[in-house]
């Protein structure tokens, strides 16, 4: 599909108009993929799908502005929360409706897009280290709220969230899951619309500019500032929307769902797929679901001991995952899309050059790669 | 007043400890400007390998002694094989290869030991001592300040009076003109975080058994104090990172304990954040221009 975009960006569909096909596109191929699956695929597919819509955001903020954030997995939490205590808020007074969904979601960016202004005020000031490090402290910290607030946020326990049952109208025996895979690819779907419009316009050339070169930019008139805040405002609402459709997938929030794990767990997405690439952040999404997947399927099959599977379960992904986190970034940083483009480029230039007999060919790693992580 | 007094001589212990992981933040921060964000689970994982070798020998000098010796190898190693190859690299990548790391030796350490808190043995009675009628300090109190204090010696002998300790300072600050003078800057960094990480094993060794216990994610807290230490000393000042310890120690003894265990990871976000807004670069800095 990107490189049928590709191709589309050399003639003259305008970029919103592209990307709206684009869109279209997947949606109809994902509603089609949605019938095929069994209910537990399509709930996988649902949380890879709310894996992207963070995902999505944080590539943007690392991969093209330089601001590497830890805290993205506390502003999910924010977003599950308040969506929790809107629909149970719902539930409580009798308003059983589809439309109560959207809002508290709305709503659960909202307070995800305030607590990103919060922070993102004080990270604009901050570079490098000292910013990671802010935004490592929000994540081990937030969950702390929970407690010292648990007549609000019921502590460790967490709570439950009421969800309307699916409509009457997909018929009696539609799956939950399927329901819920629709909705959360619908809201990956509108992010991945946003950001993409966001980043080939003027404010994504102004984010990139102040990554590669603060001073430059600055003196080229980019208010540098305000774009680092916006930026991170932004992705702190996709981490909210995220966020919500955690909640609304586990029909239930707690704070063990949104610790510093998550947070390495979204940057590791980024990394793999590409950082600052949005085709990257689909493939990073996926993995981290396909991953614990294979991983479990591993251990499942395996004769291993009850006390050693229970240490293997959540352990042998989490390991897996650092591991590829360190590979990838020393061995190919510019991930999974990065190689897919070099492999286009490579087959793309055989194709065009071998009828012309050239003596000389270029030589595709010649290419410098793309940065991935800039330097700030 | 006698809570105050606890309070305070209970912060300053855990600021000791504080001081340490910040010390050993400061060694790997002005060696390779690199921030270390593996340093807490690297000293997760030498507590477990003490608590290993404690258990089986009986001894707990014994696993004292094999973290100390685990945290020189392993502080070697993970720069010979990993952060090495990113030196050059961008700042960023160091930082998420530091992260790939976390959760590498986490998921390692759950799949050994499982996820659930291991009582970790302290070597002193922890209950408080009296003093003209105030319970007062433990054993264990002090054996934490006499620990860290000798270590500060050491350190600050090893970099001031010795020959090694000039060559690694000479290749932290200006390593290309310590290479042409025949340093060995590449072993020195090795070095220095193989001295970083046995600052870190003692550290964890000295701060587990005050009531955290033992799991891979038990010093996640704690680097997030050294952290905060080292944002307010200044990551460039070892003398910055003692008070800034002792300063974060103090101040999380009196939130948690006047306003309740629980608070005490918001009050380290809120205490960071003002010294970032405040003073950036620590309280213990000069004037800086940034490099363009």
């Amino acid at each position: 599909m990107t490189g049928w975009l590709h191709s589309c960006r050399r003639t003259s569909v305008p970029t919103l108009a592209r990307h709206l096909i684009g869109v279209a596109v997947a949606a109809v191929a994902l509603l089609g993929l949605t019938y095929v699956l069994d209910p537990f695929h399509d709930y996988q597919l649902a949380t890879a799908a709310a894996y992207l819509c963070a995902a999505a955001g944080l590539t943007v903020l690392i991969g093209q502005n330089g601001q590497l954030s830890l805290g993205h997995g506390a502003l999910m939490a924010v977003g599950a929360y308040t969506l929790a205590m809107v629909q149970n808020q719902f539930g409580d007074h009798g308003v059983i409706a589809q439309w109560t969904v959207v809002v508290s979601l709305a709503a659960g960016v909202v307070t995800a897009t305030l607590a990103g202004t919060v922070i993102g005020l004080a990270a604009a000031r901050l570079r490098g280290p000292y910013l990671a490090g802010l935004t490592l402290v929000v994540a081990i910290a937030l969950p702390a709220v929970t407690t010292v607030f648990s007549g609000v946020f019921h502590g460790d326990q967490g709570m439950s969230v009421f969800l309307p049952p699916v409509p009457d109208q997909l018929g009696v025996d539609f799956p939950m899951e399927r329901w819920q895979a629709w909705l959360a690819v619908a809201a990956a779907l509108l992010t991945l619309l946003a950001l993409a419009n966001l980043v080939r316009g003027r404010f994504g050339r102004s984010m990139r500019a102040i990554r590669d070169n603060e001073v430059a930019a600055s003196v080229a008139g980019i208010p540098v500032a305000r774009v680092q805040v916006v930026a991170f405002v932004v992705s702190a609402a996709c981490a909210g929307l995220g966020g919500g459709m955690f909640a609304v997938l586990a029909q239930s929030v707690s704070p063990d769902a949104f610790t510093l794990t998550l947070s390495l767990n979204l940057l590791l997405a980024v990394v793999v797929g590409g950082s600052g690439s949005l085709a990257g952040a689909v493939w990073g999404s996926l993995l981290l679901v396909l991953l614990r997947y294979w991983a479990d399927q591993l251990t499942g099959g395996l004769a291993l001991s009850a006390g050693l599977r229970t240490r293997l379960a959540g352990n042998l992904p989490l390991a897996v995952f650092g591991l590829l986190l360190i590979v990838v970034m020393m061995a190919a940083p510019g991930g999974v899309q990065g190689l897919l483009s070099r492999a286009g480029r490579w087959v793309g230039g055989r194709l065009i050059r071998r009828p012309s007999h050239r003596a000389e060919v270029p030589a595709p790693d010649a290419e410098p790669p793309a940065p991935v992580v800039s330097h700030s | 007043m006698d809570r105050f007094l606890f309070l305070t001589v209970d912060g300053l212990t855990h600021g000791a400890v504080y001081s340490a992981f910040a010390l050993a933040l400061v060694l790997i921060w002005r060696g390779t400007r690199i921030v270390n964000f593996a340093q807490g689970v690297l000293a997760v994982a030498t507590s477990y390998l003490a608590y290993t070798v404690t258990g089986r020998s009986g001894s707990y000098w014994l696993g004292f002694l094999a973290a100390l010796l685990a945290g020189l190898v392993l502080g070697a190693v993970v720069e010979r094989l990993v952060m090495h190859r990113v030196a050059g690299a961008p700042p960023l990548n160091a930082v998420i290869v530091a992260l790939g790391l976390v959760l590498v030796v986490q998921g390692v350490l759950g799949m050994i030991y499982g996820n659930q808190y291991l009582p970790f043995p302290a070597p002193f009675d922890r209950s408080a001592m009296t003093v003209g009628g105030v319970p007062l300090v433990s054993r264990f109190d002090l054996f934490v300040f006499g620990t860290v204090v000798l270590l500060m010696i050491v350190l600050a002998l090893l970099f001031t009076r010795t020959a090694i300790g000039l060559r690694m300072r000479a290749a932290a600050f200006a390593p290309s003109v310590a290479r042409l003078l025949g340093v060995r800057v590449g072993r020195m960094l090795t070095l220095g975080w193989a001295l970083a990480a046995l600052v870190g094993a003692l550290a964890g060794m000295l701060v587990i058994p005050t009531g955290l216990g033992l799991h891979p994610t038990a010093m996640d807290t704690v680097f997030v104090s050294a952290f905060t230490a080292v944002v307010v000393g200044g990551l460039d000042s070892p003398a910055g990172a003692v008070v800034g310890g002792m300063l974060v120690g103090l101040v999380l003894s009196y939130v948690a304990g006047y306003l309740g265990a629980g608070t005490a990871p918001l009050a380290v976000l809120a205490l960071l954040v003002v010294v970032l807004l405040v003073r950036p670069a620590g309280l213990f800095s000069g004037p800086q221009a940034r490099r363009v």
